[in-house]
């Protein structure tokens, strides 16, 4: 019984309440923001130090265990414990939000919202994920699931861009459908754990050490449930459309938060939840998956090619990554599922990088449009050269912390799934178009745009026929990053290209829970190259 | 000739029912002999005190009671731990829904006519339908009583509500059909009555009042048809007897699914369920507010509690024979509640029509015949009828001069003007759509897996998906409430009394208390079954 995780929950709980009493003092209010999510970080720092590799390695499957009964009647406990996925994730989160926070220190926020709100709801939405990916008990994880709807809905619904309550109330109600039929799969893994254990059970362990004997036909219905949830939170292709909207809408701290993390709730569902509960109905169902995945990494690319608005762009962009990382959780091999999840830690920073980049170009613009924007390199060099970073992390370039993912996924899906690996390949072409297409029109060649020229035109001039967002911005100049602006870019930088040439130290503490995942399926790892596939 | 012999009577387990009534009768003479300006304080201090008495004698009682239950009365009456638990759901529920009608703050005078006679032939000159005041100008005060005078309220609703709450207690206890039958009548006619004092927009309370006698009688028809076919099949009305007949005879079938369904339709009528819903909407939107309070938290409970009892005791063990119909009949309703509680404009009409979607749910929970089935039901309740009450406690709130602004549009960017007010509405609309950490997560799970334990998932997966569709309306105010901007000369949020305060509050307390540690209230409903 550690208490350790508990006051990682509690604190940017106890943070976000402390916005109330501060609502009228938006200066202390942010300091108190940010040394919460200081103190979170530590928090992690410690708790990653703290991780026994080797004690996981050697079958401890969760670290930092609490648990205390919380409905006896329905068999659930408070259980939290993390193991080397989970760390990692909540590592991200606790390591993107202080830079998000310093990014939205200066954000004009829409009339009539005050600061110490949109903070609060930084800070709950933390809260959440904390309870999502540190959840022992599926019950418990179901609630944080739900729960952590709210403060992102409230995020885009009153922070977010012109068409935002269209894509709140979508984003909540295609979340909401999917977290009621995965209830109701989990009222039926429920009710299966009191036919089977003879007591209805929530616990993971107790659920997992079980699925063996579940029928292989009740497996399927249960998977089915939870990977509908799954399958609309990561998004997978037929389910995706809630993000294009929410990403576009979203303030861009809530986008990275969205599309960096919260998305991948549904991707560590898949590892955490679906592989080891269901391992017959994941076998039998993974061509379905994967499927899914491959259309998705093409679809994706191919969309994100013919995108007029930069957020939906990179959410695009998005859907095509989380394709591979279908791809890798699908296809049954230590090294895949390292590369899946070593991916969602690299989506996470190179995402939240491009999302943050957008964010600084609409804020000198004053527009979301592609080809409002031209030629910045002249004017803003080093904008440029970091949106170059943050674009070539995202197409994977060797040297930056995606190609490690990228690769680790493509040679550990390869024996088992040669197909889909192939086709899935030219997806990484695919990126590479999209990214330098992207860089080349807005970047590269003559200063040109509505959105450029007109912030290098004098304030009140001629052409009153433009977008009254872009007139506002009139007279303001392009100016390159500012010394804060750098400081949100800096950490994000330094990651990404660290964990390009040396991942090693994540890996270290992803790979003893993926041989836990292998071996809860009963998988042995597939012979590589030449051999046959198992 | 022998004498008649009494039959033994267990006085402590019915106290607090007797209380109840006898409060009532108290009551009466208080209105009648009391002056008109004593009795405000008179009956609200009666009121409350009666209800607390009650509640006290069943919470003694309760810690000592025989976990099979008792059956009193000549086998009228069945107190066991359902029915323990129920009227203390009961009484719980009434007390707060006594602070809402008692409350005087909010709308001068209270929420219920000055003077009924007088009032009904105002409400029915043209032109003053929705307003009430200003037309006239010989009336124009009269709605707060005669010029010059403090304002002044009805005070018959107090001695109505506790005959109306005694005769629920007394429904969800009954132990044959025929007391179930008197017991249903002497909860229907006060609330019949209570729907047409409203102050404002008197016609439509009137119509209410008229369409929910109407209908009612029609019901309590068929319920006592439904009576008259079971005791042919079984000669008795005994609901025990009942079930024993339906074991062990070759007798026709006919009179017995034939009465069930006869005496369903008349309670599933009182618990608003769709098919049966059709009066719901009208009558919550024309009662004042604080009484369709009380109709939607207690008369559910009442309707549901006895519901659950016949299915239970009388008919468990032919329930393979009844439950597809019944099926329909949930699907039914959760369909009609979600959708068309998606096109509504009013707010007191959209939350009739999430009741008829949870009347739904709970019916599920009913069909259930397991006691785990029994106890998620008991639980449902609990947590429904308090996140209702606050619910309605919080719409008396938000008024223009007209009186309550019920209409959607406009509660429009309320967050801004009152964000305590929407915060409050936002957490209570939550735990409707049954998120979790609210009570009616809680309550839905605990329903939904009883249902899915009893071989119910189909109906799982539709309740599943019809919550879904419930909780773009909930949201829909929500984003109206936070995401819109105010219109121009919007209903002002008034400053609620000690009364509402406290009701509001009791219901949110609950609220989040049984989304969180739910376990005691969860014991308490599984404490014991049915008894025969």
């Amino acid at each position: 019984m550690s208490p350790m995780l508990i006051i990682l929950l509690l604190v940017p709980v106890v943070g976000a309440l402390l916005m109330y009493p501060l609502r009228h003092n938006v200066p202390a209010a942010k300091a108190t923001a940010m040394v919460t999510a200081l103190v979170e970080f530590v928090l992690v720092v410690v708790i990653w130090v703290g991780y026994d590799t080797a004690a996981a390695a050697s079958g401890t499957r969760f670290q930092y265990e609490f648990s205390i009964p919380w409905i006896p009647a329905f068999g659930t406990h408070l259980a939290f414990g993390i193991d080397g996925i989970a760390l990692v994730l909540i590592a991200l989160t606790a390591f993107l939000v202080p830079g998000l926070m310093l990014f939205a220190w200066a954000e004009k926020l829409p009339e009539g919202r005050t600061a110490s709100g949109y903070f609060a709801l930084l800070l709950a939405t933390q809260a959440t994920l904390v309870g999502v990916f540190t959840a022992t008990d599926v019950f418990l994880f179901y609630v944080f699931f739900e729960a952590m709807l709210i403060p992102m809905y409230f995020l885009i619904g009153r922070f977010g861009g012109p068409n935002r309550q269209y894509a709140s109330v979508k984003f909540f109600l295609y979340s909401l459908l999917g977290g009621l039929i995965m209830l109701a799969s989990l009222i039926g893994l429920y009710v299966t754990s009191g036919n089977i254990l003879g007591r209805g059970t929530f616990t993971w362990s107790e659920l997992q050490a079980m699925a063996a004997q579940v029928p292989t036909s009740t497996q399927i219905w249960l998977f089915l449930g939870f990977f509908v949830a799954f399958a609309i939170k990561a998004p997978l292709v037929p389910f995706h459309t809630w993000l294009p909207d929410a990403g576009a809408e979203a303030p861009i701290v809530a986008a990275v938060l969205l599309v960096g993390v919260l998305d991948k709730v549904g991707t560590y569902g898949f590892l955490r939840y679906c592989l080891p509960l269901f391992p017959a109905a994941s076998q039998a169902l993974a061509p379905l998956v994967i499927t899914l995945a491959v259309i998705g990494i093409l679809y994706g690319a191919l969309l994100a090619v013919g995108q007029k608005d930069m957020s939906r762009f990179v959410a695009y962009t998005s859907i095509a990554h989380f394709g591979f990382i279908a791809l890798g959780t699908f296809a049954f091999s230590s090294q895949a599922f390292a590369g899946a999840t070593l991916y969602m830690v690299n989506h996470g920073l190179s995402t939240g990088m491009l999302f943050v980049m957008v964010g600084l170009l609409v804020a000198r613009g004053g527009s979301r449009l592609i080809s409002d924007y031209g030629g910045v390199s002249t004017l803003a060099p080093v904008l440029a050269g970091c949106l170059l970073l943050a674009g070539m992390s995202s197409l994977a370039l060797p040297g930056t912390n995606s190609f490690v993912s990228e690769f680790l996924v493509l040679v550990g899906s390869f024996p088992n799934e040669p197909v889909a690996t192939i086709i899935a390949t030219v997806g990484i072409i695919f990126a590479a178009l999209y990214v330098l297409w992207f860089y080349q029109q807005t970047m590269q060649g003559p200063v040109r745009g509505q959105a450029v020229l007109n912030s290098l035109e004098p304030a009140g001039g001629p052409g009153a026929m433009i977008d009254p967002a872009v007139a506002a911005k009139r007279g303001g100049g392009f100016p390159d990053l500012t010394k804060r602006e750098i400081g949100v870019l800096a950490p994000l930088i330094v990651v990404i290209v660290v964990l390009g040439f040396f991942p090693g130290p994540v890996l270290d503490v992803i790979n003893p829970s993926v041989q836990a995942t292998m071996t809860e399926l009963g998988l042995t790892d597939p012979v590589p190259v030449g051999g046959v596939a198992r | 000739m022998t004498p008649l012999e009494a039959p033994p009577i267990a006085y402590g387990a019915i106290a607090p029912l007797l209380i109840v009534l006898g409060g009532a009768c108290v009551s009466v003479l208080v209105e009648a002999f009391l002056p008109r300006h004593q009795r405000w304080p008179a009956q609200v201090a009666l009121t409350v005190l009666v209800i607390a008495v009650a509640g006290v004698t069943l919470g003694v009682y309760a810690g000592g009671a025989p976990a099979e239950g008792v059956v009193t009365l000549a086998a009228a009456l069945a107190v066991d731990m359902p029915t323990l638990f129920l009227w203390g759901t009961l009484l719980v529920l009434a007390f707060g829904s006594i602070l809402l009608i008692a409350d005087r703050s909010v709308e001068p005078g209270g929420a219920f006519v000055a003077n009924a006679v007088e009032r009904a032939s105002v409400g029915a000159a043209p032109g003053t339908t929705t307003g009430g005041t200003g037309v006239d100008p010989e009336h124009v005060d009269r709605s707060y009583g005669a010029l010059g005078e403090a304002p002044t309220m009805q005070t018959e609703v107090f001695p109505f509500t506790l005959f109306a709450l005694g005769g629920m207690m007394a429904f969800v206890a009954s132990n044959d059909l025929l007391t179930m039958f008197v017991a249903l009548e002497v909860l229907s006619l006060p609330l019949y009555l209570m729907c047409g004092l409203a102050r404002r927009r008197r016609l439509l309370s009137q119509e209410a009042a008229v369409k929910y006698f109407l209908l009612g009688a029609f019901a309590s028809a068929f319920f006592l048809y439904g009576v008259a076919l079971l005791y042919g099949y079984a000669g008795s009305v005994r609901l025990s007897a009942i079930a024993n007949a339906a074991v062990g005879t070759d007798r026709s079938d006919a009179l017995l699914f034939g009465g069930l369904a006869l005496l369903v339709v008349g309670l599933l009528f009182k618990g608003s369920v769709g098919p049966f819903h059709t009066w719901t909407p009208d009558v919550y939107q024309g009662a004042p507010t604080p009484v369709t309070a009380f109709m939607a938290a207690c008369t559910k409970v009442a309707a549901f509690g006895a519901i659950a009892r016949v299915l239970f005791v009388a008919f468990g063990s032919t329930r393979w024979e009844w439950r597809g119909v019944l099926w329909a009949v949930a699907i039914a309703s959760m369909v009609i509640g979600a959708v068309l509680g998606l096109t509504q404009t009013d707010l007191k009409r959209m939350i009739a029509y999430s009741s008829i979607a949870h009347a739904g749910f709970l019916l599920i929970g009913t069909m259930a015949i397991t006691t785990a089935g029994t106890s998620a039901t008991l639980f449902y309740l609990l947590a429904y009828g308090f996140t209702t009450l606050a619910v309605f406690g919080v719409i008396s709130l938000v008024r223009t001069a007209d009186g309550e602004a019920t209409h959607l549009s406009q509660w429009a960017g309320l967050a801004k003007r009152s964000p305590v007010l929407a915060g409050v509405m936002t957490f209570l609309l939550l735990a409707l759509a049954g998120i979790p950490l609210t009570s009616g997560f809680t309550a839905k799970f605990a329903v939904f897996s009883a249902a899915l334990s009893d071989g119910m998932a189909p109906l799982v997966v539709v309740a599943l998906v019809a919550s879904a569709i419930a909780a773009f309306f909930y949201l829909r105010i929500v984003v109206l409430m936070y995401f819109s901007d105010t219109p121009e000369n919007g209903p002002t949020v008034t400053v609620p009394g000690a009364f509402t305060t406290v009701a509001i509050t009791l219901g949110v307390v609950v609220t989040l208390l049984l989304g969180i540690v739910p376990t005691l209230v969860l014991d308490w409903a599984g404490a014991g079954g049915f008894t025969g």
